[in-house]
């Protein structure tokens, strides 16, 4: 044998010896479902009768040493999901190294610049969304409080016969962030607290187009701060968007900008929020083609409470529009200490939120149509029309009134506009909608529990009289919950106020659970309405279903 | 043939060996994430002396309050008897994530809570949804994880945490 391999025989045994210490963790998630045909609901059956989505997650770090790997499998993929999923592969996977000084990534990544208006690229595996990142980053941190970032790549698209497809255009950015507290001694003891940021993004697809001259780079920067002090916190980004014709907004050349605005006072016991935001042609894609949840560099969030209670936050939730809107929101929230008049022996919390959205006022004044620059009118941030496309008041009171029973009451008075953030095909113009929920939790004994909700969602008829949308709902919900492994619940959602009476219809659903540990199965049987389903202000359409869905998630 | 079999062998030996000395278990990965004051932490460096119980919440999620605000009213005593320390991470994004000081204060917390906006600690930690709850020894090891939420769970939790021994 010759002497080279015997020496590398001792290095390999170090290597692997190495390799086997590092850490390795992950986690796991299958759904399957069992469709059958529903006529009433408009449940369609699949003609392959049964669906599954599978993901797996590992991740691996060795000290500065990193590397993980998804694997995912649409055979064919469940209902709602965007209809270019399928096969069985590998959708995202990365190796990096990562010091106190620097950290870097080569293959897909996950990042977001700020607040997100710039560039935002995330996951959320609920709703099919993932827009990562398939190139190269590099952080460095050159001293304490300074981060500084560079990204370049394509964007993933979708996930065909098991391999990810990427966007069509190539996205690259830089931003610098820098906390002064942390980075200056002499500020460290300071009461004020200021963090500034600035970020630079641009993509670059060809010009393809045979009529219109596109602009093949198009950049969006803009600067951030956040300052503190004492009970206070106020925080802003402004984020300006170069000439960027799309699908979107007709192939206007217009500047688009985007401004985020937060003021906070929280104290123990207190809480009180105002935010506003004004958008306009902010729909930032790496391909100036594609629509609906495809390829945003940017994210757009919407400034309102994300509801959880069913009707609530399925039937009326509410997108940003990113071609463009102004919005504003306050949230309130109050615990009367314990012992006190109204706090009781546990205290009661009281909250409250308010948010409303606009359309900005769209200037034409000064515009000649005729005019070839493709500038269509102007607008200036925060200056809105009186068109409202959002409204949404509600408080809820929280209360615990003995170491068994505690319950919660809220109400919600929602209007959102079905003409431009479209929610449903029956509705017209504004639907106005009142809700109510009680819920209660009475503790049977120390592991056994046991869980109510009642929800009457009451819509406001059309001025001539006829029932807007699908009318009024009422939904039961009971649950049964035996800590630490199981629970039952049964729902159902009766569309009783449906103007076509053959549409008046219950969807009853039933789920069980058994958890062990990270180990979790749920198994559910019923009717799904249509609806959307929406994560932090995106949302997918889930067309009604009637069947079996059987879910395992397995963390590790 | 030979020399393949050999590097093969000692790969798998060393393998081998690894995996008998290793007595470690799985630790908390490390993620740079913010408090509510702005301060940057690093995950797998917390600094806290005793145990520690990592909770991953958000405001839109009923049951994560359910747990977090069972727990509020028992944390005082957890404290006194065994030391512990609870992180609660909320993966609100940017449509929610100012709501999480309005509530964490609102309601009175007195945890540790850090903003994971864009998912980084819980993709690193292998969360697929809220809530999920991981207890962690003084040598920084997962000793424990539950993900769901039911009333009464608290108590298991406080059952695992007594095996890590009293103050």
């Amino acid at each position: 044998m010759n002497l080279k391999y015997l020496l590398l025989a001792p290095f390999l045994l170090g290597a692997s010896f190495l390799f086997s210490q590092g850490s390795i963790s992950g986690n796991a998630e299958s759904t399957f479902q069992y469709l059958n045909e529903d006529l009433v609901i408009g449940a369609n059956q699949p003609p392959s009768k049964g669906l599954i989505n599978s993901y797996m997650n590992v991740f691996y770090t060795n000290r500065n040493f990193k590397a993980g790997m998804r694997l995912e499998s649409y055979l064919p993929r469940i209902q709602g999901y965007p209809n270019r999923f399928d096969g069985t592969g590998i959708g995202m996977r990365y190796v990096g190294y990562a010091n106190d000084f620097v950290d870097v990534t080569l293959g897909s990544f996950y990042e977001q610049f700020g607040s997100g208006l710039a560039l935002r690229t995330y996951e959320d595996r609920a709703l099919g969304y993932d827009n990562l990142l398939d190139g190269a980053r590099v952080i460095v941190k050159p001293r304490k409080g300074v981060v500084l970032k560079g990204v370049y790549g394509y964007q993933r698209l979708s996930f065909q016969s098991g391999r990810m497809v990427h966007g069509d255009g190539i996205v690259r950015g830089v931003d610098g962030e820098i906390h002064l507290n942390e980075t200056f001694d002499k500020l460290s003891n300071s009461k004020l607290d200021i963090v500034l940021g600035a970020s630079f993004v641009s993509k670059y697809q060809r010009d393809d187009n045979s009529t219109l001259i596109l602009p093949e780079n198009v950049g969006a920067y803009g600067g951030r701060f956040q300052l503190m002090y004492k009970d206070f916190t106020l925080d802003g980004e402004y984020i300006q968007k170069e000439q960027d014709p799309s699908n979107d907004n007709n192939n206007i050349y217009n500047y688009g900008h985007a401004s985020v605005f937060n003021l906070s006072y929280t104290k123990k016991g207190i809480g009180i929020l105002f935010s506003a935001k004004s958008v306009d042609n902010m729909s930032y894609r790496s391909d100036r083609t594609k629509d609906l949840q495809d390829v945003f560099i940017n994210y757009l969030p919407a400034l309102n409470k994300t509801h959880t209670y069913n009707l609530v936050a399925t039937l009326y939730p509410y997108a940003t529009q990113p071609v463009g809107e102004v919005a504003y929101q306050m949230d309130f929230l109050y615990t009367f200490k314990r012992k006190s008049k109204i706090g009781g022996k546990y205290g009661t919390t009281i909250g409250a939120n308010f948010s409303t959205t606009y359309q900005p006022k769209m200037d034409i004044s000064g515009i000649n149509p005729a005019d070839s620059n493709g500038i269509t009118y102007t607008s200036k941030p925060f200056v809105m029309s009186d068109s409202l496309y959002w409204q949404d008041i509600n408080f809820n009171i929280t209360k615990k009134f003995s170491k068994k029973f505690s319950a919660i009451l809220s109400y919600y008075n929602i209007k959102i506009n079905n003409d431009v953030a479209k929610i449903s095909n029956d509705a017209q113009g504004i639907i106005n909608a009142h809700i109510g929920v009680v819920e209660v939790l009475y503790k049977i004994a120390s592991k056994h529990a046991i869980r109510a909700e009642i929800q009457g969602l009451f819509v406001k008829p059309q001025s001539n009289g006829d029932i807007n949308d699908k009318g009024d709902w009422f939904t039961a919900l009971v649950e049964y919950t035996v800590s630490p492994h199981y629970f039952f619940s049964f729902m159902n959602q009766y569309n009783y106020g449906n103007p076509d009476a053959a549409k008046r219809v219950n969807y009853p659903i039933i789920t069980c659970g058994y958890i062990k540990e990270a180990t979790r199965f749920t198994v559910s049987y019923g009717r799904q309405r249509a609806g959307l389903f929406c994560v932090g202000g995106v949302c997918r359409f889930v067309p009604a279903n009637n069947g079996l869905t059987l879910s395992f998630t397995q963390s590790f | 043939m030979k020399i393949t079999f050999t590097l093969l062998f000692s790969l798998f030996v060393g393998c081998l060996f690894a995996q008998e000395t290793e007595t470690s278990q799985k630790k908390i990965p490390s993620v740079i994430l913010k408090d509510m004051k702005g301060e940057s932490i690093n995950t797998a460096e917390m600094g806290f002396e005793g145990p520690v119980v990592i909770s991953f919440w958000a405001t839109w999620c009923s049951p994560c309050k359910k747990e977090l605000n069972t727990i509020h009213d028992l944390y005082p005593d957890w404290q006194d008897e065994t030391g512990v320390t609870l992180v609660a991470v909320s993966i609100d994004d940017e449509k929610t994530k100012r709501q999480v000081a309005i509530y964490a204060n609102g309601k009175a917390w007195d945890y540790k809570v850090l903003m994971d906006p864009n998912g980084d600690f819980k993709r690193a930690m292998g969360v697929n949804n809220v809530p999920h709850t991981f207890l962690i020894d003084n040598e920084g090891n997962i000793v424990y994880s539950h993900n769901n939420y039911a009333p009464g769970d608290e108590e298991e939790l406080y059952e695992e945490i007594l095996k890590l021994g009293t103050k």
